[in-house]
């Protein structure tokens, strides 16, 4: 599967000064160096968001320092579970990714796009305004880059551009991480996607834990990132270094916990719209949406508007939805979905396939959070290989309306 | 502006806790400017003072267990605009409703020493069994940001931003990290109705329920993820019957593990 990387995005940021070092310059980074990693980026202004363990999970939050990166631990999952676990050594980045996402801050769960106030007969408008505020993502896993790209496709590459994510995007620096090791629900080669970042990182590290050392070999992907890398205490990699990054991302790709069969994938779910499974599968769903807050690529939102007790402030909020809620296809009359076969085929087939039509990309990029955070463990890859088999039993294929209500 | 005259709105109480009508006093800042805008012309938890209706908008908060009460809901109706019921009594008959799964002449007799005085209904009802109900706002008690926002709605003559999806969904928006995914811990968050801003799960607990069931709820699909956790069907029981033991997908929820049990 192939996924056009916007580029674009990461060429008008950052001076390209005279720096001595190119992009696509790899150099060794000392592990106790890190720090100086990040005190480059808080000298620029940037803020520093990264992974940190936090309610027995690994989220992403505020970080200062690389001490308050989840050192030494790791997590386990399976669908429908998840559980941190210690490593036996002192790793940073020693495991896959938890339940959020860098949507919560790109594409944020609640933001006001305008209020409005009473101004005697008629009435003002101020337009929220964009969020300069530098960010340095920490940490961003190939799956998460390509998320990211899909999102930009949605929100900057249309007619309508959000002026509020542009803001957030352009002001982002983003620092990726080769993934060591996969999860147990990562599929990431399967879609394409990992677990090597090829593109739309500023610098992208991999991270080397020997028995007596501790390091990383550093990628710089933009000039800006470039410019910081020449900053660090790093030096030139040497042979056998490049070799063990190499090693690194390649035992990561050995170890997908899932895989996907991609062939003809979109005309898969489009020939079988009346496939028993989605009948299964619409008995085990809780309809919950779990699995579209935690998909990096999901981006669908809704508006509510609310008012003042006097009548005299009005305020428009964008907020997370999810096409697992009977109020997301409600038009005059009732709920285009009211089953939850017909949400949940909703679901996986616009990631699946009328994403491409849409996107010109699969909207899935394998990251597996669908699975792990389903309550019930329903598997995305799961039901893929249950479509691909030929129907069980054809006296209980769905007979139903156009919309596939039955 | 010419002077209009202001909106007038009522509060009732039925068999209750008063903990919703609290709600509305604990809307502290909000309550001034509500007084400038609407006549609180019925509150007897605030004040004692009673305007005569018609009211423009009534909160209803309590179910119906008494003959009494069951004729005076009709009144209110008749005297209001709008009304709006207000808490898990009010919208599924409360925590009193476990008396529906047991004949109420028994629990009489234990609790009163004379149970001839007590004119009790056998079950305790959600105020919509009995009459037309413009908009029902759950929780035990109600979250006083959505009774604000109900009343600013109405005010506004708008539509209340009061979604009837998972409570996992407001946990997914704050960041909070799943309770039964991470820990194992038993969570009603899926089928339960949103409102309360996912408070138990953002403090390491399970959702037990308390705003009731959400709009489409796999009861059935929720219980066996609790049985994979270990859940026996005696609390299977218990955790479908509390505050909203009447409303229908859990009713008939606890009844099957009910039946479970007796089975063996
Ligand atoms: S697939 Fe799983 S996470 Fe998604 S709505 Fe259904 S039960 Fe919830
Ligand atoms: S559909 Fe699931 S595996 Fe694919 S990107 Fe979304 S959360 Fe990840
Ligand atoms: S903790 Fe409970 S409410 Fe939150 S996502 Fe998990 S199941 Fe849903």
């Amino acid at each position: 599967m192939n996924f056009p990387l916007n580029r674009a995005m990461m060429a008008p940021r950052g001076s390209v000064t005279e720096t001595a070092l190119k992009v696509g310059t790899l150099r060794m980074l000392e592990g106790a160096s890190l720090d100086r990693l990040f005190g480059a980026l808080s000298k620029r202004g940037y803020r520093l968001l990264g992974p940190a363990v936090r309610e027995g999970a690994i989220v992403f939050d505020e970080i200062n320092s690389a001490a308050d990166l989840p050192a030494g631990w790791t997590d386990e999952q399976e669908g429908g579970t998840y559980r941190l676990k210690k490593r036996s050594d002192d790793a940073l980045f020693g495991y896959a990714v938890g339940p959020h996402s860098w949507k919560k801050f790109l594409h944020p769960p609640a933001e006001r796009l305008w209020q409005a106030d009473r101004k005697g007969k008629t009435f003002e408008v101020t337009e929220e305004k964009p969020d300069t505020q530098k960010t340095a993502f920490i940490g961003v896993r190939s799956c998460d880059l390509h998320a990211i790209a899909i999102q930009d496709k949605v929100f900057l590459n249309g007619y309508y551009v959000d002026p509020l994510y542009k803001a957030r995007r352009e002001h982002a620096f983003i620092v990726a991480v080769n993934c060591g090791q996969a999860g147990g629900t990562c599929f990431c080669v399967s879609m394409g996607a990992g677990p090597k970042a090829a593109a739309g990182f500023d610098l992208a590290l991999t991270e080397v834990c020997e028995p007596e050392r501790h390091y990383f070999v550093v990628e710089a992907g933009t000039d800006l990132g470039a410019e910081i890398l020449a900053e660090l205490p790093g030096r030139e990699v040497e042979g056998r270094e490049k070799a063990a990054a190499e090693d690194t991302v390649a035992s990561a790709a050995q170890q997908m916990g899932r895989y996907m069969d991609t062939t003809n994938i979109k005309e898969l779910l489009y020939q079988n719209y009346a496939h028993p499974r989605w009948d299964t599968v619409a008995a085990r769903c809780l309809t919950c949406a779990n699995c579209t807050m935690v998909c990096p690529t999901c981006f669908c939102t809704t508006v509510e508007d609310v008012t003042d007790l006097q009548g005299e402030h009005a305020e428009r909020w964008q907020k997370w939805d999810s096409c697992f809620t009977k109020d997301f296809s409600y038009i005059h009359g009732g709920s285009i979905r009211a089953t939850s076969k017909a949400r949940y085929r909703q679901w996986m087939t616009h990631k699946l396939a009328t994403w491409f039509d849409q996107f010109g990309t699969s909207g899935c990029v394998g990251c597996g959070r669908c699975i792990t955070w389903c309550p019930v463990a329903i598997d995305i890859t799961e039901e893929v290989r249950a479509i691909r088999q030929a129907p069980q039993s054809p006296k209980s294929s769905p007979v139903g309306d156009k919309y596939g209500n039955s | 502006m010419a002077k209009k005259q202001k909106p007038k709105l009522a509060v009732w109480k039925f068999a209750s806790c008063d903990g919703c009508q609290l709600s509305l006093l604990d809307c502290e800042d909000q309550l001034l400017p509500l007084t400038e805008r609407i006549d609180i012309a019925n509150f007897p938890e605030a004040s004692r003072a009673v305007v005569k209706g018609p009211y423009d908008l009534s909160l209803v908060e309590g179910s119906i267990s008494t003959p009494h009460d069951a004729e005076r809901i009709h009144q209110v109706r008749r005297a209001s605009k709008f009304l709006v019921t207000i808490g898990a009594c009010a919208t599924a008959g409360g925590i009193q409703a476990l008396r529906n799964f047991i004949d109420v002449k028994d629990f009489i007799s234990i609790v009163y020493a004379t149970p001839a005085y007590i004119d009790t209904l056998k079950k305790s009802t959600p105020i919509a069994e009995h009459i037309r109900v413009d908009f029902e706002l759950r929780g035990c008690p109600i979250n006083k940001e959505q009774l604000v926002e109900v009343v600013s709605a109405f005010l506004q003559g708008r539509k209340p931003n009061v979604r009837p999806h998972s409570v996992c969904m407001e946990c997914k928006r704050r960041g909070a990290v799943c309770v039964m995914v991470a820990h194992g811990t038993p969570c009603l968050g899926p089928v339960t109705h949103a409102g309360c801003g996912a408070l138990c799960p953002a403090y390491h607990r399970g959702c037990y329920g308390c705003f009731g069931p959400m709009e489409t709820p796999n009861t059935r699909e929720m219980s066996a993820a609790w049985e994979r956790l270990g859940v026996k069907q005696k609390d299977l029981v218990q955790i479908y019957r509390s505050f909203n033991a009447y409303a229908e997908p859990f009713y008939s929820e606890s009844r099957i593990h009910e039946s479970k049990i007796h089975q063996g």
